[in-house]
């Protein structure tokens, strides 16, 4: 498979044209035949060169690009479209690698007041410029312990979107234990997506995921994650779990969600430093690429049997997906995302709460710390050094800033192994495609 | 072609023409919340 980095077009290839793109167009086409002279007939190279050539002439192969000095880019409004509230500063369960500090992000367990909530959404309605669609991230800690102040922020935003000429989309992101029938048909009547943490196998969540009591939380999740998952109909919704050095055989957490019955899954490395005992290092990183490779054997077979499932991170639309425009700006923390604390402070995103270096605002106040955020704004692709020659660079857009920021102190430096792994996570997705294409 | 299949030819440089309404979803908004794929979120611009 050859990927043409600058044009996003995918190609199959035999040996023979793998062989001649080493040294073929940096070499011509007289000197290229006569390096592989032996090995291939003259007249076969030359047809190769000849196809090659087409591409090129298409823009398919080689292409240049200079999407820096586009209009579109060059001209783009970098305003406030996406908040993730932090509704709640408590969390009802205890897991061993919670970034959050077990829910109370290094600071007192706090909830948000539905004050402080709406003065939210009326931040994100007035820096929101002309962009229609918003989203509104209720997030925690866990969400249900406030739900009564959910319910109420939501009513305010679908009130004043109305009047704005806005939509707002409002998401959850769960543990799960407090859901119940009531709260379930709430969330699936006004939550554009939700978001269900379950790590996957019991013994495997339940070793990360646990009670105050310090029992494991899979009984307890099960039957309502998938009654959620029902009731959505298998669709707008996401079991998402983490995976750390103790599950390095990742791949079966997933498969056994899948198993289960859920369709939409999303699986994802711990982010953690190496003093972490369940930190995934550099040491690990072939066996993650093998279960990477694994499960999408696994994606591709079970399509084939009608058994499919989405995995979040393979899913990548080769005809129609964000423009390269989006591309380049990847996640939008501290520029179009931020985070709002309880108390109404704002954070470049959810992962920054907590490091008061990084305070850039207050939603009560109405404030914004404009240097900051176009820092933020500014950590594309082409400020990214390592970034710059990465063939990756237009699906994952720079990674996150976060990540960069706490394992290299500057968030224009990508976190080398969360690199890796999106590398490979990328070449599956591409590999998946191209042989359901083939075998169309 | 003989030797090559293309299975897309989706230019990124078309994409460009029409893009950056910046209308689509916030990316670490959707599934993810600690890592960072882009290219798997849907264009609201078709």
């Amino acid at each position: 498979m050859v990927l043409d980095v600058n044009s996003g077009a995918v190609h199959t290839v035999d040996q023979l044209v793998y062989d001649v793109l080493d040294f073929y167009p940096e070499k011509d086409k007289h000197q290229t035949a006569s390096l592989l002279q032996g090995k291939y007939k003259s007249e076969e190279i030359m047809e190769v060169i000849g196809e090659i050539d087409q591409l090129i002439g298409q823009g398919l192969l080689y292409s240049k690009e200079k999407y820096l000095e586009h209009e579109a880019f060059k001209n783009k409004e970098t305003v406030v479209k996406a908040l993730c509230l932090h509704i709640a500063h408590d969390c009802n369960i205890r897991c061993r690698y919670c970034f959050a500090s077990q829910g109370d992000f290094k600071g007192e367990r706090t909830m948000m007041s539905a004050d402080v909530g709406k003065k939210a959404i009326d931040f994100l309605l007035n820096k929101s410029g002309n962009r229609r669609n918003l989203e509104v991230d209720f997030f925690g800690g866990e969400p249900l312990m406030n739900f009564d102040v959910v319910k109420e922020i939501v009513a305010y935003g679908r009130e004043k979107e109305k009047e704005y000429g806005k939509n707002i989309r409002f998401t959850m992101t769960t543990n799960g234990v407090a859901l119940n029938d009531d709260n379930m048909k709430y969330i699936n009547e006004n939550m554009h997506n939700v978001v269900l943490s379950i790590d996957g196998r019991k013994e495997i969540n339940d070793y990360m995921r646990y009670t105050v009591n310090g029992e494991g939380t899979y009984d307890v999740i099960l039957p309502k994650l998938f009654k959620m998952a029902e009731l959505r109909n298998h669709e707008n919704y996401y079991v998402r779990g983490t995976f750390t050095k103790h599950n390095l055989d990742f791949a079966e957490d997933v498969l056994h969600l899948a198993d289960l019955g859920f369709k939409q899954i999303s699986v994802e490395p711990v982010v953690a430093t190496d003093e972490h005992d369940y930190a995934i290092k550099e040491e690990d990183l072939q066996i993650v690429a093998r279960q990477y490779e694994y499960l999408a054997e696994q994606c591709i077979s079970r399509k084939k049997e009608g058994k499919e499932f989405n995995f979040f991170h393979f899913m990548i639309d080769l005809n129609q997906g964000p423009c390269v425009i989006k591309r380049l700006l990847g996640c939008g923390a501290g520029a179009e995302y931020l985070a709002v604390t309880p108390e109404g402070e704002l954070y470049p995103c959810h992962q920054f709460v907590g490091n008061d270096k990084f305070k850039l605002g207050s939603v009560i106040e109405g404030s914004l710390d404009m240097s900051m955020h176009n820092e933020f704004a500014n950590a594309h692709v082409y400020n990214k050094e390592s970034c710059n020659e990465c063939w990756a660079k237009f699906y994952c857009s720079g990674g996150c800033h976060a990540n960069a920021y706490n394992f290299n102190n500057n968030i224009y430096e990508p976190y080398k192994i969360g690199c890796e792994m999106e590398k490979k996570r990328i070449e599956c997705a591409l590999m998946i495609q191209a042989k359901l294409m083939e075998e169309e | 072609m003989k030797h090559i299949k293309t299975l897309t030819g989706a230019n990124l440089a078309n994409s460009a023409v029409k893009g950056g309404c910046g209308e689509c979803q916030t990316s670490c908004q959707s599934a993810c919340k600690t890592s960072c794929t882009v290219a798997n979120q849907q264009c609201e611009n078709k």
